[in-house]
């Protein structure tokens, strides 16, 4: 072979200068002319990636960073964002869709008793699909398969937005007309809309007692007597219950999915986390192999956990409409519908008691916690299993029993938010831990650092922790720029008189998937050079917003040591690129980098390897471009293994809960207007240990997000519900912080490193989420005199516990 | 109706109902996909364009009131197709998007309030914290739910510091 006058060429053209038969700078030329993988136009046109203009103004462009890895390098997809160039499903060039729409049940509760056409609207210019066109199973698999893609007539209607048939027509205000023109005769039966509700079994909505799952944790005792004697002999017991309230994600983007059949074949392009979660279900529903569904993702606007599940149902509907419809179909929902209908965070219920000695050690804990899972199954077995290992907290204690259960009512499905689950039960134990301070008299800040898990403690389920255990560097960072606390007294901005308080926390977050999860789940990437001479990342994590092919290109650059110019990030379709799992569970950057990390570095040392034997040296770009143009593409796929030493026992739910934890610990003022009684929050620090921060900026504006997710959730973000459905299905009544409402955020970022994540990185996605709603709980106490165990801390709730107060405060 | 209008400094003519959105009229029939629908109800602002110098929710404006008047939009933002505005570039450096679905309708309000001396003015005081909290009143009516909104507070004020005062980048 000689490729002497090639690579000569391509040495000197650099990038994006080269023949365009050798190299094109994008991706999209390379699909296209890919004869193996034929794509249906409609995912064609939603290539995410590959088509983002990187680079757009001469000014971004920048001297190669070096290292790659702990530098803010500017997200890869910056600049088509902050042009309007990136294109999410609903600005996809797609005239001949027709547009979907779907009728829901409107009554939490009953039976179809039959679905009518209204003879008035002239069918011809619309289609309509019901259960009976399903070709499959009529469910969406997930966990269970309980939930249906349509309920059927005769089928149970188990909350009041269920898809019952969808329409499509050409446009969306004809699509709508035909949706009114769907009539369901319904029989309603009694609702359960309440935890008590549930338990009591006032109807039976899922087996015998509604209990979709329940966990028992017990450490350091065997029987509930033991238990018990533990708390007899305590020197002092802290007991309270802890209520949260159903949050929605409202992702700016709302839902969005569009199918079109060619050949047989099923293609699907939306908004989603997890394409291969709507493989799955599209393969049941459509009872086709893996070869006859193909999912890809459009630049998703969004998602904290709100687009892992529901995806799928809305693939299912367009795909079904697809086909009745021969011709592309999308449904994009509208906000309101959006709020209504898709998940939310699962409304929560604890009971706590702790029991300390007489030199305030913790000498037993002891947890219920039920959840309100919804109408369906879904993800709620595994909230709740998240929601449970970190109800203890990261507090010693010998003695741990943790209850949990979730159960059924005729909600829709509460589902996968930012945090899952432990954000409910960190509200609980934070603010226990808070009251045995006030109880004790000892400062918050000392009584966690006396408390706190560290190297070599050992977690309610028996795990010993490790190595990266941030707990003194956190800690020791919010001390460190605490500073006085507040002004008690005084007046707000708008003149008000307020009444001030701080509240500090401590928590931990899990980073994977729980137990034995991600060993099951076995996750790939590929990092190829391909047959032009580029490398390539190829995974199914999705970037949702959260920097993850920006983060990708720079670990793989590290671990390559090229240029992050030189690497490209594939578009996640279900037909170009390995399961690497969900994008979900703080696990994007700690596994699957870690996993782009190890096929990096081994298609590097092969590379070398072969430059050897080849007489080929030089860089790795020109060892990388020789092998394309004499031996085409080279790839290296790896798989996940577990780190050692990592066992867990699912059925006693002892041993590692997760790999590695991260610790955070947050410090909150608050100021309580007493003219209207909201709540501000006007400082708002976290410190967080992450192992390693690949990119600052991107880890930072991570945390920041969660964040104020979770201050939002502390004293404004609600969904109500009335009988069954959510009253307030819109943006201008369920609120969600603005740039008004949000303080400064104060972030520290603490690197303890993990040695088994890309250059130490850990999970951060949802640990952000956990604390901060605890520690404004704390603050209106300390504020206030008087607690506050129930979210949101609403002006409602603070004129409430009005006579409770401090008097001090009222007069 | 026949609808003249200017969008980004090219006059434009559309046959429309002047009930349509104008938000729709930019995204269906001018295929300016950049202003997004988060709400459809004036609380999200990530259909923001600037109308006559003032920005307004493009889902809440009738496209009959667009005749004869003045839009510019986030495809308008950056100057001869690919110089981005200083704003545009601020977002990028210090990560002020993420998902990026807020991220038009909050380049075309901050690039306004940068752009008429707004932010400038408030940072001439010499008070750091009351510009960033001016900073925030002037951009209440955009919702981002990935940020925080912090390092899109950062991006403005130092956008605002590059362009300097009104006379920066002149009136839009």
């Amino acid at each position: 072979m000689d490729g002497a006058l090639d690579l000569a060429r391509v040495e000197a053209a650099g990038r994006g200068g080269l023949e365009p038969h050798i190299a094109a700078p994008h991706a999209r030329d390379r699909l296209l002319a890919d004869p193996l993988l034929p794509h249906a136009a409609i995912v064609d046109r939603a290539r995410v990636y590959s088509t983002l203009p990187l680079r757009l103004d001469p000014a971004m462009d920048r001297p190669a960073v070096t290292p790659p890895v702990g530098a803010s390098v500017p997200r890869v997809d910056g600049v088509a964002k902050v042009t309007g160039r990136a294109r999410y499903l609903d600005d996809l060039d797609a005239p001949e869709a027709w547009h979907g729409a779907t009728v829901r049940s409107k009554i939490p509760h009953g039976v179809l008793e039959a679905i009518e056409l209204d003879p008035a609207f002239d069918w011809s210019r619309a289609c309509v699909v019901t259960a009976a066109d399903i070709p499959g199973r009529n469910v969406i698999a997930l966990i269970e398969d309980d939930q249906p893609a349509l309920v059927p007539v005769g089928g149970r209607i188990m909350h009041v937005d269920e898809p019952v048939a969808l329409v499509a027509a050409p446009t969306r205000a004809l699509a709508a007309e035909a949706a009114r023109a769907v009539k369901l005769r319904v029989s309603p039966r009694p609702p359960v809309l309440s935890i008590d509700d549930a338990l009591a079994v006032t109807q039976r909505l899922y087996a015998d007692d509604n209990v979709f799952k329940h966990f028992l944790i017990r450490k350091g005792h065997a029987t509930d007597d033991e238990l018990e004697a533990a708390f007899a002999g305590a020197a002092q017991v802290i007991e309270g219950t802890y209520a949260t309230s159903p949050q929605e994600q409202m992702y700016i983007e709302p839902q969005a999915m569009m199918a079109e059949w060619t050949d047989g074949r099923c293609y699907v392009v939306g908004s989603m986390q997890c394409p291969y979660y709507v493989h799955k279900a599209m393969k049941a529903l459509l009872g086709c192999d893996a070869d006859g569904v193909v999912i890809a993702q459009s630049v998703t606007g969004g998602g904290f956990g709100g687009k892992e599940e529901y995806p799928s149902m809305i693939a299912a509907h367009v795909a079904l409409l697809a086909a009745k419809a021969r011709r592309p179909v999308k449904i994009v929902y509208d906000r309101d519908e959006d709020i209504a209908a898709t998940t939310k965070r699962h409304p929560s219920r604890t009971r706590h008691r702790l029991a300390v000695d007489a030199a305030g050690e913790l000498i037993a804990i002891d947890i219920d916690v039920v959840m309100d899972g919804g109408a369906y199954l879904t993800l709620s077995p595994v909230v709740l299993s998240r929601g449970v290992l970190h109800a203890a907290g990261p507090y010693r204690c010998p003695i741990v029993r943790v209850r949990g259960r979730v159960v059924a009512t005729n909600y829709p499905p509460h589902g996968a938010f930012r945090g899952f689950g432990a954000p409910q039960t960190t509200f609980a134990y934070e603010r226990q831990i808070q009251k045995l301070a006030r109880a004790r008299g000892e400062d918050g800040l000392a009584l966690r650092k006396r408390l706190a898990l560290r190297s070599g403690d050992i977690t309610a389920t028996g795990q010993v922790l490790g190595d990266s255990v941030g707990t003194d560097e956190v800690l020791a960072a919010i001390e460190r720029v605490a500073g006085p606390p507040p002004a008690r007294t005084g007046r707000n901005a708008a003149g008000a008189p307020v009444r001030r308080g701080r509240g500090v926390c401590f928590y931990f977050h899990g980073a994977g998937f729980t137990g034995s999860g991600e060993q099951r789940l076995a996750g790939r990437a590929t990092v190829a050079v391909t047959a032009l001479g580029r490398f390539e990342v190829r995974s199914s994590s999705t970037d949702i917003g959260q920097g993850a092919i920006t983060i990708f290109t720079q670990i793989a650059a590290a671990a390559l040591g090229v240029d992050p110019a030189e690497v490209d990030i594939i578009d996640p379709s279900t037909a170009r690129v390995p399961d690497s799992g969900p994008t979900v569970a703080s696990r994007t950057c700690m596994v699957v980098g870690g996993l782009v990390e190890r096929a990096a570095g081994a298609l590097r040392a092969r590379l070398e390897a072969w430059g050897r034997a080849h007489g080929q040296g030089g860089p790795l770009t020109a060892i990388a471009r020789a092998h394309a143009v004499s031996a085409g593409e080279l790839a290296e796929t790896v798989t996940h293994t577990p780190p050692p030493g990592i066992q867990w026992d699912d059925a006693t739910y002892t041993g590692a809960a997760y790999p590695v934890y991260g610790w955070a610990a947050c410090l909150v003022d608050a100021a309580v207007d007493l003219d209207t009684y909201e709540v501000a929050i006007e400082r708002c620090v976290q410190a967080i240990d992450v192992g390693k921060a690949i990119n600052p900026a991107i880890v930072k504006g991570q945390i920041e997000g969660g964040t104020l997710q979770a201050l939002g959730w502390a004293v404004l973000e609600n969904v109500v519900y009335k009988d069954g459905r959510v009253a307030n299905a819109n943006m201008t009544n369920c609120i969600v912080p603005t740039f008004a409402d949000s303080p400064e955020l104060e972030t520290i970022l603490v690197e303890v490193p993990y040695p088994f994540g890309p250059s130490g990185a850990k999970g951060v996605g949802e640990i952000p989420m956990d604390g901060p709603a605890a520690a404004v709980a704390n603050a209106v106490e300390d504020a206030l005199g008087c607690p506050f165990d129930e979210l949101p801390i609403s002006p409602e709730h603070v004129a409430a516990a009005r006579l409770r107060w401090d008097p001090e405060v009222v007069s | 109706m026949k609808i003249a209008l200017e969008v980004n400094g090219v006059a434009r003519t559309v046959e429309a109902s002047p009930w349509k959105r104008l938000l729709d009229l930019l995204r269906e029939d001018l295929r300016l996909t950049g202003t997004k629908e988060g709400c459809g109800e004036g609380e999200c602002g990530a259909c923001s364009v600037v109308l006559d110098g003032e920005v307004v929710n493009s889902c809440l404006v009738a496209a009959g009131q667009c005749d004869g008047r003045t839009l510019i939009t986030v495809e308008g933002l950056a100057s001869h197709g690919d110089v981005l505005h200083p704003v545009q570039r601020a977002l990028v450096e210090c990560g002020g998007a993420q998902c990026g679905i807020c991220t038009p309708g909050i380049a075309v309000c901050a690039a306004h309030v940068v752009d008429t001396g707004l932010v400038a003015a408030a940072l001439a005081t010499g008070d750091e914290a009351a510009a960033r909290a001016r900073v925030r009143e002037l951009l209440a009516g955009n919702i981002c739910r990935c940020t925080g909104y912090q390092l899109i507070v950062d991006a403005i004020v130092a956008a605002a510091r590059e362009v300097g005062g009104a006379a920066g980048r002149g009136e839009p």
